[in-house]
């Protein structure tokens, strides 16, 4: 079967500094695959590469058979996205900010309503639907984010981090409604998380990047044996050598220092 | 529900949901209005030129469709800080509708804060010469709404922060407003100042809205137009090529 996902001996560079550094991986149709490493491995640069959010400095990616870079329209059509960082329109409402995206996605509109109030509910915010999502707290924006992406059933769907801060009964809840969408429309998943658990429950094949390179790739089994190790924990502590990384801290702090600064500039 | 329509009501809700935007959209040209007017109508009219206000208004009308349209590129750079931008980037829908559906927005929000504007002059004593030709007036308001939006989302596409922004606000956008004809009558200033004024686009605009509004012209109506169009098609050109590059 032709890859649904392939990556090209892909660079990345801001300035000097690589980004990502050669990688090349594929991903089947209908496939649920994780990409895991470190932070600052070069995981969500790869992911809006894949999104014709940024262009490769070299490399070639395709998607669906549509190379990113040359057919970014044709590519946009095949995927939806759940990105690492907040997308929300802060000024309107949950119920707004689902509609929009339902009208940018095209979705029938018969379906519109009934889905959104299935996702909305699936998230715990249905009633909330009517507030200002710049009244909500870190953790309902994230739900919501997630409630949107999910909206429209794509042929690829790329989740960065989504479960990212969410408790872990929300987190089995998600999880198991995106396997569902897997299983009944052979929605291919590609996903990070630093959950390694979460990588280990749900994903069918896993790549480990680190320092912008991929080091390792296969599914939980083939990994530990390349390893000679017991588990998947162990796995990617030999091979990046870092423990996982209390990500939730670093973004909380990410989030406040963005905070900031678009506070500064707001009273100038 | 298209694309465009979704675009263009958002903005709307954004504005109409910021009561401070609302009140600052008209609050300083009306400041200006009631300064310049009042402050300068005896000197004006010592020099035989009629009314100061009747003078003033077009040119204040254009200074504020000129700021709240560049209002507009300031936007996207809040998209880009607060992250949106990227929904509407990766959305399986054309950057050039994106673009339209929300500068189609700015241009609405533009026009309602130039209209308000007319009507409080009114009250203040401003009269039209003629009202069938205010829709003409409208039209034009609409044309450089739309070409400093345009230019606005070219420098906000590449500009990353605020201050930037406000930089490049300040050394283009104000000079380009005082250095026009809308604050002094073009004959009788020095010939330096009239071949600066006679290439600023804003001239027209405002020589444009002063024709339908008052019945004064320097260069005709028809020149206004075709340098208001000729500007409107470049910015547009450059704003969209530009919006099409950007990277989030
Ligand atoms: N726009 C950018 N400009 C400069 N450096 C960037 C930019 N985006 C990401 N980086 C850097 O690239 C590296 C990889 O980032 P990223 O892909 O976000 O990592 P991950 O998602 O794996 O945590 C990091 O060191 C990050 O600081
Ligand atoms: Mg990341």
């Amino acid at each position: 079967m032709n890859p649904i996902i392939s990556v090209n001996n892909v660079t990345k560079k801001f300035g000097d500094f690589t980004a990502v550094d050669g990688v090349s991986f594929t991903v089947q149709p209908g496939e649920i695959f994780a990409f895991l490493g470190p932070n600052g491995a070069g995981k969500s640069t790869t992911i809006k590469m894949l999104t014709t959010l940024l262009k490769p400095t070299s490399g070639e990616l395709r998607l669906a058979g549509h190379d990113v870079t040359k057919e970014q329209d044709a590519t946009r059509k095949m995927f939806g996205i759940v990105f690492q960082d907040a997308s929300l329109d802060d000024e309107l409402t949950a119920f707004e900010n689902m509609q929009l995206h339902a009208v940018l996605y095209g979705i029938n509109r018969k379906q519109v309503s009934g889905r959104i109030e299935e996702l909305l509910k699936l998230v715990d915010l249905w009633e909330r639907r009517k507030a200002i999502v710049k009244t909500f707290s870190g953790g309902m924006k994230r739900r919501l984010e997630i409630a949107r992406g999910l909206m429209h059933h794509p042929k690829i769907m790329f989740l960065d981090e989504p479960t990212l801060g969410l408790d872990a009964q929300t987190r089995n809840l998600l999880w198991n409604y995106i396997k569902e969408l897997n299983q009944k429309e052979q929605m291919t998943i590609f996903f990070t998380t630093h959950y390694l658990g979460e990588a280990e429950a749900v994903a069918q094949r896993i790549a480990f990047i680190d320092h912008g390179k991929i080091v390792a790739s296969g599914t939980t089994e083939e990994l530990k044996q390349q390893t000679g190790t017991n588990n998947l924990e162990e796995a990617y502590l030999k091979l990046t050598g870092t423990q996982v990384r209390d990500e939730t801290l670093d973004s909380a702090e990410g989030n406040r220092e963005r905070f900031r600064s678009i506070m500064k500039n707001k009273q100038r | 529900m298209s694309v465009i329509y979704i675009l263009w009501l958002r903005q709307i809700k954004r504005f109409s949901r910021s009561g401070i935007r609302i009140v600052m959209g008209f609050v300083q040209p009306l400041v200006y209005m009631l300064a310049l007017g009042y402050g300068l109508n005896s000197v004006f009219q010592l020099s035989g030129r009629g009314s100061y206000i009747q003078f003033i208004v077009p040119g204040i009308i254009v200074q504020t469709i000129m700021f709240s349209s560049m209002f507009w590129g300031a936007n996207i750079i809040w998209d880009k800080q607060f992250g949106f931008l990227k929904e509407t980037l990766v959305a399986p829908v054309s950057r050039m509708k994106i673009m339209l559906g929300s500068a189609l927005g700015g241009a609405t929000i533009s026009l309602i804060q130039g209209i308000i504007l007319f009507i409080v002059a009114f009250v203040l004593g401003f009269r039209p010469y003629n009202w069938n030709y205010v829709p003409i007036a409208i039209v034009f308001m609409g044309m450089l709404s739309m070409a400093i939006i345009s230019f606005s989302a070219g420098i906000g596409a590449v500009v990353n922060d605020m201050q930037a922004f406000v930089a490049v606000n300040n050394f283009l956008l104000i000079p380009l407003f005082f250095l026009s004809s809308a604050l002094f009558p073009l004959d009788g200033v020095p010939t330096a100042m009239k071949i600066i004024a006679s290439v600023n686009p804003i001239s027209y605009a405002v020589d444009a809205i002063r024709m339908t509004l008052i019945h004064q012209s320097h260069f005709g109506l028809w020149n206004d137009f075709f340098v208001l169009l000729g500007t409107l098609i470049v910015l547009l050109a450059f704003g969209s090529y530009r919006f099409k590059q950007i990277q989030a």
